[in-house]
């Protein structure tokens, strides 16, 4: 099981943190200060593995973004990477080759695509067109309600003229 | 409108966050956004609560409170559109977790969601559901999502199957309901829901034993027959990775056939096949591949063994071992710890390359390894590996040190074969690594010279080489000084030479050079320094020739502003320079320290409580300790003769329990101990504090002036304790004159030291089922040592079986029980328990007794249990 899911930038910023696992707010922070320190110093030939508090925590790190992912100690840490990389290439086919700017800015887009992907800190869906399909689905309605809403106000605004 | 909301769009608050060039620029930004939002909040603003919500994410992303914002999300999630219920989801799992009381106003619009239409407003439900649900709102939502396992859509099912996964871990009483449905999603073409689906009866067999039945009669053909056709399936471009078809999806058969062979020969056997295809067809040049090999290598060692499979999947591990890529080495490792269990002799032939892990550049990988070498090792291979490790050390990273010294010295401990081949490794180990070694190691290092008698010399002359060279190692010179304050003159005699050692020559003022160096150097600490001034007052007394450049040394630490030290200073100058003909009795040679109490100790079986109550007065007076002690024994030991059963003999048996050793001198001081523990334990045990004992008589007396067993004991009782001022030690002999001349008891006035006072019996406890009397005497001789017999009987008409008495007292008084008389107790007052209980009062004649006590017994096999507060004991006692 997931416990959690990290993103880091090389400065230490978070740019995106899911709990499936129960951690307070203040254990959050320390969470991420703990972990910050233990993988962004590490070299890039060591491998993606950090033990951590008796789980194991398996990172990748994409350009300038750091993604992290919690595990219990028995899991599969190579299917964690696969799932990272999943996770990433949904993204990148989301934003058109995905940058650390896309994902603060459209942070909230970022968790969409993760939500589609993961709960319960358990995979969903193996396949990314399928993801793509129902978020592609998902903002349709989201454009939908945006015209209706501006339409009515257009003909209120008509109307009240 | 609200002269705020009209402000920033979203974009432009990360934009303007994203400028601030200082942490404080960035609190007022934020400040000023949380002010309009909470603006927003208060005037119910709708327009903007979509942007307000995500706003308020990005700010909790940074680390600042949003709890004002929680509210907001759940009014979101309220609201009919689709947009607003996606943003309020959202902020639902990012702003609150499931131990927030607000969640619980939450699942009334989550179950109606459940419910909507629209399958992606229920995808919302299910996806907040199976990431932050609570055991409350699993339990009132699980109906809803067990239907929903059998929605039309895929994409709900798959949520659901998550979703009840999050359920059944809160609350796995409910796992049961679900083994039909899941069983079904078991037979789905859909890879996200077979994904899911299989993933759940992992999830159920771990949590229920009759879903791992279930599954393993009805589901291993069709699990097995799924993994091959995936396996031997064609191209699929919209699940392949590196050429294998979603790996993901066979990682998960894996795991579930795992789960189901564990343990059965019968469902193992009906694996090996496709295991074995697994393990031999699937590619192992990408990462996908080696995550299949690695989760199927771990199903084939936790099944059922067949011989073939695991040779196969060692091999495997053996092919990652040497594989270039550091994740693959890692997971090597990890799956070696786990197979060492099942096949020890294969994973030993892979010693030499693990070795060579320990001193990989990676931390994760060394930290691996040096555990697998910790288990690799026996007593065939210790002297090697403990070599290799040892080599190891001295060019270590300092912050893999500490790791690496604790599993050396554990190792050495572990395996030594003979005592001078341990203590050349403890004393490698002290030269290399000497302050990373704990307390606790280099103290059994000392414990272990001592019991060889035949090597003393030889540890003494290789610590004093040892320390010329590395004399930097504090722990090292602790243990130098040591050995050298005990074992001086055999390291100028050259006593005890064994053939192997180089031929060495030190004079008595080499040695004390030693000491000195160490006491002077700049960084000993206070222990450092404290065991050099005791090796020097040794040596003074060893080389009687350096005594007086001992003293001028010892001199010099007469004005230390440490207190430990200035005293040792002066004590020590003092035996050095005016008691010359006492001064070699008193610092002869430490008796040889017991091993087995240390080690014992060492174990954890004793805890901190020993050493204090060991260090605690013994409450009575130095020279009459001696005299009584014997006949006090003999009648402790008399008791626990009586006693029934012989399991539970007393003081002794705790005290073999606790691994305390026994010194021969002082048999009472170790009865008293013995009851202190079993106080401490009883105390612990009800974990109550201390109670004033000056407060009995605010306390409502136990014994009511309604009873109906009116003998003159209670009346007098009665009498006495209204008017028991705190602790006179004048009252007891009236009130028990009194007594007994109601009584008839004649006292004996001539001796009243030896016999005491006598005292009244008490009611002690008495209840509408129950009712415990005490009787009380005193042993001759002890005043403060009262023995009490209790007697039990039982008022109703039904017997009462494995009735246990305990109590607790506060500190100030030490409680010993004998075991009982019996454990069943007979019906209506046929017969009754009698136990006997020591109680030793520290403050004799300032406080009086006071005890907590619990009943505990069977009735109709249904357990019963009293409690009460005893504080009506006479006074005196």
């Amino acid at each position: 099981m997931i416990h959690f899911v990290l993103l880091i930038s090389r400065q230490g910023k978070v740019r995106l943190t899911k709990w499936y696992s129960p951690y307070p707010q203040k254990e959050r922070t320390k969470v991420i200060r703990e972990l910050s320190g233990l993988i962004l110093p590490r070299g890039p030939k060591l491998c993606n593995f950090v033990e951590w508090r008796g789980f194991k925590v398996v990172y990748r790190r994409y350009a300038s973004l750091y993604f992290c992912m919690c595990i219990n100690q028995d899991d599969n840490e190579l299917e964690i990477l696969e799932i990272i990389h999943h996770y990433v290439e949904i993204l990148d086919r989301y934003f058109g080759s995905v940058c650390e700017l896309d994902l603060i800015f459209n942070f909230h887009k970022a968790y969409y695509i993760l939500d589609e992907l993961l709960i319960a800190g358990e995979l969903q869906e193996s396949s990314k067109k399928t993801v793509a399909r129902h978020i592609a689905a998902q903002d349709s309605l989201v454009e939908t309600a945006k015209e209706q809403a501006s339409s009515l106000s257009n003909i209120i605004a008509e109307a009240t003229k | 409108m609200n002269p705020f909301s009209s402000g920033t769009r979203l974009r432009d608050m990360i934009r303007s966050i994203r400028a601030c060039k200082t942490a404080a620029e960035e609190r007022a930004v934020v400040r000023k956004e949380c002010a309009a939002i909470r603006a927003a909040i208060s005037e119910n603003d709708q327009d903007y609560r979509h942007r307000n919500l995500a706003k308020l994410m990005f700010i909790h992303m940074l680390g600042y409170p949003t709890h004002f914002g929680q509210m907001e999300c759940l009014k979101s999630i309220a609201s009919p559109g689709f947009p607003e219920k996606r943003i309020g989801y959202l902020g639902l799992m990012l702003l609150l977790d499931e131990r927030q009381e607000v969640l619980m106003l939450v699942t009334n619009s989550i179950k109606q969601d459940l419910n909507h239409t629209n399958q992606y407003i229920v995808g919302l439900a299910l996806c907040a559901l199976g990431n932050i649900c609570s055991a409350e709102m699993a339990r009132d939502l699980a109906p809803e999502v067990e239907r929903l396992l059998q929605f039309r859509d895929p994409n709900i099912r798959k949520k659901a199957a998550l979703c009840t996964i999050r359920i059944i871990r809160k609350v796995p009483d409910l796992a049961e309901n679900f083994i039909n449905s899941a069983a079904s999603l078991l037979k789905e073409k859909h890879h996200g829901v077979l994904l899911t689906g299989v993933q759940l009866c992992t999830d159920l067999c771990k949590i229920s034993s009759e879903a791992l039945e279930y599954f393993r009669k009805k589901c291993t053909e069709g699990v097995v027959k799924v993994l091959k056709d995936l396996a031997n399936s064609p191209y699929a471009p919209e699940y392949d990775i590196a050429g294998i078809t979603d790996p993901f999806l066979h990682i998960r058969l894996l795991k579930f056939l795992r789960v189901l062979g564990q343990g059965d020969v019968d469902t193992s056997d009906c694996m090996n096949d496709i295991l074995a295809q697994v393990a031999t067809k699937t590619e192992s040049n990408k990462n996908a591949g080696n995550a299949i090999l690695y989760e199927c290598v771990a199903t084939i060692m936790s099944i059922e063994d067949n011989g073939g499979l695991r040779v196969l999947a060692i091999n495997i591990l053996g092919r990652f071992l040497s594989n270039r890529d550091n994740n693959i080495r890692y997971v090597a490792l990890n799956m070696l710890m786990r197979a060492i269990t099942v096949d020890s002799q294969a994973v030993q032939r892979h010693r030499a390359t693990i070795l060579e892990c320990v001193k990989d550049s990676d931390a994760s990988i060394r930290k691996r390894a040096l555990e697998l070498v910790y288990l690799l090792v026996n007593e065939s291979n210790v002297k090697p590996l403990t070599k290799e490790l040892i080599d190891y050390l001295e060019v270590s990273e300092p912050e893999f040190r500490g790791d690496l010294t604790a599993k050396i010295c554990s190792i050495v401990e572990k395996f030594s074969p003979e005592k001078i081949w341990y203590i050349d490794q403890m004393l490698k180990v002290l030269s290399e690594a000497g302050n990373y070694v704990k307390d606790d190691v280099w103290h059994a290092l000392i414990v272990v010279i001592t019991n060889a008698s035949n090597l003393h010399g030889y540890a003494v002359r290789s610590l004093y080489r040892l320390v010329q060279t590395a004399g930097d190692q504090e722990i090292l010179v602790r243990v130098a000084v040591w050995c050298i304050g005990e074992y001086g003159d055999m390291l100028v005699n050259n006593t005890g030479f064994l053939d192997m050692e180089e031929p060495i020559t030190v004079t008595e003022s080499d040695a004390v050079d030693v000491v000195e160096t160490a006491i002077k150097r700049h960084s000993s600490d206070l222990t450092s320094r404290a065991m050099c001034l005791v090796a020097l007052l040794k040596l003074s007394s060893r080389f009687p020739s350096c005594s007086v450049r001992i003293n001028n040394i010892i001199v010099q630490y007469k004005g230390s502003l440490v207190l430990e030290l200035q005293q040792r200073a002066l004590e020590f100058g003092a035996i050095v320079d005016k008691h010359r003909n006492i001064r070699s009795t008193l610092v002869e040679r430490m008796p040889v320290l017991d091993e087995a109490t240390y080690s014992g100790r060492r174990a954890g079986s004793v805890p901190a409580v020993v050493s204090t109550s060991q260090g605690a007065p013994i409450n009575l007076p130095n020279g009459v300790a001696k005299t009584t002690s014997a006949p006090l024994v003999d009648l402790l030991d008399l008791s626990s003769d009586d006693v029934p059963v012989p399991s539970s003999s007393g003081g002794d048996f705790l005290q073999d329990l606790l691994g305390v050793d026994l010194s021969p001198s002082s048999s009472q001081t170790d009865t008293n101990q013995a009851q202190k523990r079993g106080t401490d334990v009883l105390l612990d045990l009800l974990s109550i504090g201390t109670p004033p004992a000056q407060s009995n008589s605010s306390i409502p007396d136990m014994v009511s002036p309604s009873q109906d067993s009116k003998s003159a004991i209670n009346v007098l009782e009665q009498l006495s304790s209204p008017s028991a001022p705190a602790g006179g030690v004048s009252t007891p002999p009236g009130s028990s004159s009194m007594m007994d001349l109601l009584d008839g008891f004649a006292p004996n006035p001539s001796k009243p030291e030896n016999n005491g006072p006598a005292y009244p019996s008490i009611v002690a406890f008495e209840s509408s089922t129950l009712k415990v009397t005490f009787n009380f005497s005193k042993q001759p001789g002890n005043q403060q040592t009262t023995i009490i017999e209790a007697n039990f009987s039982n008022k109703t008409f039904d017997a009462y079986t494995d009735f246990i008495f305990q109590a607790a007292v506060p500190k100030f008084l030490q409680l010993h029980l004998d075991p009982a008389s019996s454990n069943t107790l007979p019906a209506s007052g046929n017969g009754s328990i009698s136990q006997k209980l020591r109680i030793t009062n520290s403050q004799h004649s300032k406080k009086s007794l006071v005890m907590r006590i619990r009943i505990g017994y069977k009735l109709n096999s249904k357990d019963m249990s009293e409690e009460g507060q005893i504080n009506n004991f006479p006074h005196g006692l």
